[in-house]
């Protein structure tokens, strides 16, 4: 990758923020605010011009190998099955192949893809060759995840599937989690804080902290707190310029995406 | 299911042959055309039979030119590839290179080289890699410059070092598109030896072509023609087949389509 000859572009200014162990933070914000491009820092695969992204107390130079990552397309090998994509992983991390073999089937199994092991990934769908994707990241056990817009090239009820798929596979493992979305329902229905950006140069407008009760089911999006959160968040975009208001105020409704 | 419809496949493909032939027959003796400018068919297929050994033997040297000079082709244009994908000089330096000596006429070429190296083996095998090695260079290139930035990203982040990643990703990802430059380059492989015959040689099916028309003997002409035909045929399928066998994900595509998305 070359940015040689081009404009340089102010992309993001001061962008401070923690994520805890443990803890499920959602990077949220239009397209061009750079949300995506704080997760490749986070994640290694790009250094900032200025400032650091500090891991464990140590700045982050390279690729953070250790990490699991999930990119917006699945990325997945197509003359690799289902399970051998997982294993790529796992091969990688030098892992046991029997013992990974046997993860990455109880894995798969876990999302719903028992039975599709050996599937090629253009025999599955959109959503299962994201959900393999997930398994991919998660083979090592990682204590870090992160989630470049996972869903967002998925159909809106496979969204919710995998939602609540990743809340159950969330709280099973504890990984901190940093999760780039542009849907302010998603941010809310599975983050403990959303950090809510705004554009150029993309900018932190607020630290929102959701703190309603895990396992969450997707009827706590009707409840009154969860369109509290919705619309707290909304109205910071209404007042950075981002959205609009016609005639009355902005309902919750509104917000998705 | 499967072996059926390949059946069925052949089938046709080989039933147009026949009719190719039928038509070649028909019009022969209905126009009554001299043997010396069109042999009817059978003829043909009698004087192949007849002069079998002699064809073989001659088929066995054009086949081995051909190979040799397309197993050089891929020895060379895979890495020459890889490199110009990699470096950007590799990549300046190497194209105009590369795009001139493909515009080069390779019949006019080859005398020189039959100056330069002989009668023998080598000014038919450098012949043919001349011509074979384009095709292979360029589909390679446009093979590995697909792998975007998010398999790279995979790579990294995946912490594969630049050989694994290049034999567990580049490489797999790129071999239907070098594959297509490899059918490609075998049958211009075969041009190139029968090229490479006709400037000097004593021995070949483009040797016995050339001295069997400048003799008139249009039957051994066309048989020699035949043979070539039919080795051009069996070199492509060998291609085909190693294609099936080394990319067997793109094989179930016909499958999958019957088989539609499954839910998400």
């Amino acid at each position: 990758m070359s940015f040689r000859g081009r404009r340089i572009i102010e992309a993001l200014r001061d962008v401070s923020f923690d994520v805890a162990a443990g803890e499920f933070v959602s990077l949220l914000g239009p397209s061009g605010c750079g949300k995506s491009t704080v997760l490749s820092l986070v994640a290694g695969l790009r250094a900032p011009t200025s400032g650091k992204v500090l891991c464990d107390g140590q700045s982050v130079r390279a690729p953070v190998t250790s990490a699991g990552m999930v990119f917006q397309k699945p990325v997945l090998l197509e003359w690799r099955s289902a399970l051998g994509n997982v294993l790529l992983s796992a091969d990688a991390h030098g892992m046991d192949r029997a013992v990974a073999e046997q993860r990455a089937r109880a894995l798969l199994a876990s999302v719903g893809l028992a039975g599709f092991e050996h599937a090629y990934p253009r025999e599955l769908s959109g959503g299962m060759q994201q959900r393999a994707a997930i398994c991919r990241a998660l083979i090592h056990e990682p204590t870090r995840l992160l989630m470049d817009e996972p869903f967002a090239a998925l159909d809106a009820i496979t969204r919710d599937q995998l939602s609540v798929d990743l809340g159950r596979l969330f709280l099973e493992r504890r990984p901190s989690v940093l999760f780039v979305t542009h849907s302010i329902p998603e941010a809310v229905f599975l983050s403990d804080k959303v950090i809510v950006m705004t554009n150029r140069p993309g900018t932190v407008d607020r630290i929102v902290n959701i703190d309603l009760p895990r396992p969450r089911s997707l009827h706590v999006r009707q409840t009154p707190r969860f369109g509290g959160f919705v619309e707290e968040i909304l109205e910071l975009f209404v007042a950075a310029g981002l959205l609009r208001e016609e005639g009355g105020g902005v309902r919750a409704g509104d917000a998705a995406a | 299911m499967q072996w059926r419809s390949i059946a069925r496949d052949l089938g046709i493909s080989a039933a147009s042959l026949v009719v190719l032939l039928l038509a070649w027959s028909i019009f022969v003796q209905s126009t009554g055309v001299k043997e010396f400018l069109l042999p009817s068919p059978e003829k043909v297929l009698a004087t192949m039979w007849a002069e079998r050994s002699t064809l073989l033997a001659e088929a066995g040297i054009t086949a081995w030119e051909t190979l040799l000079g397309f197993a050089l082709s891929v020895a060379i244009g895979i890495p020459v590839a890889l490199l110009m994908t990699e470096s950007r000089l590799a990549y300046l330096v190497g194209n105009p290179l590369i795009v001139g000596l493909q515009t080069v006429p390779k019949i006019a070429v080859a005398p020189l080289l039959v100056v330069w190296l002989g009668f023998g083996l080598s000014p038919k095998v450098i012949v043919v890699v001349l011509v074979a090695f384009f095709p292979i260079v360029v589909n390679a290139v446009a093979g590995f410059r697909s792998v975007d930035a998010d398999m790279r990203n995979l790579g990294r982040i995946l912490g594969l070092g630049r050989m694994t990643f290049f034999f567990r990703i580049s490489l797999p990802h790129s071999l239907p598109s070098i594959f297509a430059g490899l059918k490609v380059a075998m049958t211009l492989a075969l041009i190139g030896a029968v090229v490479g015959e006709f400037v000097g040689s004593e021995r070949g099916l483009g040797h016995l072509l050339l001295s069997s028309s400048a003799r008139l003997n249009s039957l051994l002409s066309f048989s020699a023609l035949v043979a070539l035909t039919i080795l051009g045929l069996l070199l492509y399928a060998a291609v085909a087949v190693a294609e099936w066998l080394a990319v067997p994900w793109r094989r179930r595509v016909d499958e999958s389509d019957v088989m539609g998305g499954h839910s998400g």
